[in-house]
């Protein structure tokens, strides 16, 4: 291959530039045609760069490109450099291609937006970044496309700029994420300072031979890129920006929460893996922290109406669960899950989008209902998708992702079971919440008619997607079900399978039966409650404590007023105690005195030139008796 | 000729002094108060000479004639000022060039 590793990136970059600088002069066909060109090249690239790679058997299955040297100065000499390994070829696919097929369905979806030319520019701005952040080859590149990133994101957020709640939520986004970016990038410089280099593979090398297991430095270096991980992929306690996030235009979430954004933080701990392993504390908060955020964001699923808002949470708790693998060195299944997280979830996502695009834009569940017959695209689509969330057994992708993920818990040593016991239930409450979203929207009475009718940019993103939802699991299908191996394979090279699975394989078909069937009760309860409305579930939910916990799980468990009351109030009461800067008090002390001086001496000048020879004579008898005395 | 002691010469010199003081601060004409300049600067040039007498140096003398010439420049530049503001104001009262404040 020539090297041109680089324009994966640089054609999105490119297309953001030329798209930016036509400030939506641009007619909106040849906006469509650069915004969703550029991905569809670099989609086109990464396909040819992967067919040479994999055919190609590189040494150590790296292939580097240095565009240039950034900057040198002493010994920090960072290149603009990126690296194609499995790790980041798997990124590079599911970022360029299902990035490409949200752009063809936004093609459609902002037709009638005036800020199309504006909408395309950012997110090809968006995808630019993020490719920048997988392929990088050094954490300072990794960092540029990480804030790229957050700048996209907040753009995109909040972009539909007029509605002063969009800003808000665009902005909490972006200072949500800031406080992990400061942590990551003080992270960088303790790396830095500690072993002369952020060159990733080096960095690794370098961190095994200078730190032993478990050091206080290790533990800090890796705490500190657990806390910007946290931020970029909303898991506790930074998660809060995620479901207000919602506030963008749908194609937005479909691509923040599916393919971009929120993975970058499980990038991240993929990628500097061999740190974690030397900081076992900090690997296995992360693993604490996955199973919180799982359990506590499908218990908030459970209870929205807004159907983004309900996709917000799940997007929350699944990166939980890629969290929880990662926490327990089952670093493939984290990037297994990645994948086909980001096909269903894009897939939920489009296809929420195509429903409520046909409802003028209605949000609600509840005012749904009955559309499985008026709009059948729609309908199979998100059920796809949401047989993928709920990891329906055999034969969507979710099912073999998250099989991959709770086994590597189980086996993973003395805390897995406990570990294991969250994902269970959080694998319950995912079928159940994804379920309720398709009985409620399109089963019961009708309350809706819909209107228009579907091009071919919307309906070809939502079949592809629902082929790769369903079948792209089929990569990596567990030992008792056939064994196929074809993705650990490849990602082997750089995410080694950390322990021998010794258990028998009998206990791994039973936890995979276990938890098959507990996917299907959730799904049997789910139909009891919203199909049949049985009664005693009914009373269940209508009793007053159920309304109290279905409250507070529907605000998120209350972190916004968490935080509002320890950080947003007081930091505005400080502000307002500060409005006049007290610092900058003593500065204009400084001023009036010299101004009150001022103005007394200038009393003094009278013009009388007698007044002035007698304050010469007063003055000059004032010196010379004070020479005297002082003598 | 008797001679006088330096104490009794200084003694002169400040009363001359302070003669010229008062008539600087109490006489508004601007003749007046520049005779009143050349008295304390003749009181200056006193006190020099005497000094000198007493230490037998010549540089008191040398000194007053250093103030004599300075004396003579002043008036000339203090006589046509006086005149310039008397062709203005129609009055050799120092208060009503008081309009030449800042």
């Amino acid at each position: 291959m020539p090297p041109i590793l680089w324009l994966i990136p640089g054609l999105p970059l490119f297309g953001f530039v030329a798209l930016y600088l036509s400030a939506g002069r641009m007619p909106h066909r040849a906006a469509a045609a650069i915004g969703v060109g550029s991905i569809g090249l670099a989609t086109l690239l990464a396909f040819a760069f992967a067919h040479w790679f994999l055919g190609a058997s590189l040494p150590g299955d790296v292939y580097l490109e240095t565009a240039w040297r950034w900057i040198t100065i002493g010994g920090f000499d960072p290149a603009v450099a990126f690296r194609l390994d499995p790790l980041s070829l798997v990124m590079m696919l599911v970022v360029t291609f299902v990035g490409f097929l949200i752009h063809l369905y936004s093609a459609e979806f902002m037709a009638k937006d005036e800020g199309y030319g504006r909408f395309f520019a950012y997110m090809n701005l968006f995808v630019a970044a993020m490719l920048t952040l997988v392929l990088a080859d050094n954490l300072l590149v990794l960092y540029a496309g990480w804030e790229g990133v957050g700048l996209a994101s907040y753009l995109l957020i909040g972009f539909w700029y007029r509605d002063p709640a969009n800003g808000a939520a665009a902005r909490k986004a972006f200072i949500l994420t800031r406080i992990g970016d400061t942590a990551f990038i003080i992270g960088l410089f303790l790396l830095f300072h500690e072993l002369g280099t952020l060159d990733i593979a080096t960095l690794m090398a370098r961190a095994h031979e200078t730190w032993a297991t478990g050091s206080a430095v290790a533990n800090a270096a890796a705490a500190l890129l657990l806390a910007g991980a946290l931020g970029k992929s909303a898991q506790l306690p930074l998660q809060t920006w995620l479901p207000d996030a919602m506030a963008g235009p749908t194609p937005v979430s479909a691509l923040l929460h599916a393919a971009t954004m929120v993975t970058a933080g499980v990038y991240l701990i993929a990628r500097t893996h061999e740190l974690f392993e030397l900081a076992p504390a900090v690997e296995f908060t992360v693993a604490v922290i996955g199973a919180a955020t799982l359990l506590l964001a499908a218990c908030s699923a459970l209870n929205q109406h807004d159907i983004k808002r309900i996709l917000a949470y799940s997007t929350m708790s699944q990166i939980g669960y890629m969290f929880l693998a990662l926490g327990v060195g089952a670093w493939t299944a984290a990037i297994f899950h990645f994948m086909t997280h980001a096909f269903f979830k894009a897939l939920l996502f489009l296809a929420a989008g195509a429903v409520m695009m046909r409802l003028n834009d209605e949000h609600d569940i509840f005012r749904m209902g009955g559309l499985w017959r008026r709009m059948p695209v729609a309908f199979v689509s998100f059920l796809i998708g949401a047989s993928s969330l709920a990891a329906l057994p055999l034969v969507t992708a979710g099912f073999y992702s998250k099989d991959m993920i709770l086994w590597g818990v189980w086996s993973s040593g003395p805390a897995g079971p406990g570990l294991w016991a969250t994902g269970f239930v959080g694998a319950f409450i995912t079928a159940l919440y994804s379920f309720r979203a398709v009985f409620v929207m399109f089963f019961g009475d009708a309350r809706r008619t819909p209107s228009g009718r579907y091009g071919w940019c919307i309906v070809a993103p939502l079949a592809v997607l629902s082929a790769l939802a369903l079948t792209g699991g089929f990569v990596n299908i567990p030992s008792a079900l056939g064994n196929v191996n074809s993705f650990s394979d490849l990602l082997a090279p750089v995410l080694p399978a950390r322990q021998e699975v010794t258990t028998a394989s009998t206990t791994q078909a039973l936890v995979m039966a276990a938890t098959s069937l507990l996917v299907l009760l959730g799904v049997y309860l789910a139909y009891l409650t919203y199909i049949q409305r049985a009664q005693v579930l009914r009373r269940i939910a209508t009793s007053s404590p159920a309304r109290a916990l279905a409250g507070f799980w529907f605000g998120g468990w209350g972190f916004d007023t968490l935080y509002e009351h320890i950080f947003v109030r007081p930091f505005l009461a400080l502000a307002r105690l500060n409005r006049n800067d007290i610092v900058d008090a003593c500065y204009g002390g400084l001023v009036v005195a010299s101004r009150t001086l001022n103005r007394a001496l200038s009393r003094t000048v009278t013009g009388r030139v007698r007044a002035y020879a007698a304050w010469v004579a007063v003055g000059s008898l004032a010196a010379l008796a004070i020479a005297l005395f002082l003598q | 000729m008797a001679s006088v002691s330096p104490s009794q010469a200084l003694l002169l010199a400040m009363i001359l002094f302070a003669l010229g003081l008062a008539g600087v601060l109490a006489r508004r004409n601007l003749v007046f108060l520049l005779m009143s300049i050349e008295i304390m600067l003749n009181a200056a040039g006193l006190a020099f000479v005497v000094a000198g007498s007493r230490w037998h140096q010549p540089d008191g003398q040398i000194l007053f004639i250093l103030v004599l010439t300075l004396a003579a420049s002043e008036v000339a530049v203090g006589l046509a000022l006086i005149l310039r503001i008397h062709q203005r104001n129609a009055s050799l009262d120092a208060d009503a060039a008081a309009k030449l404040k800042g």
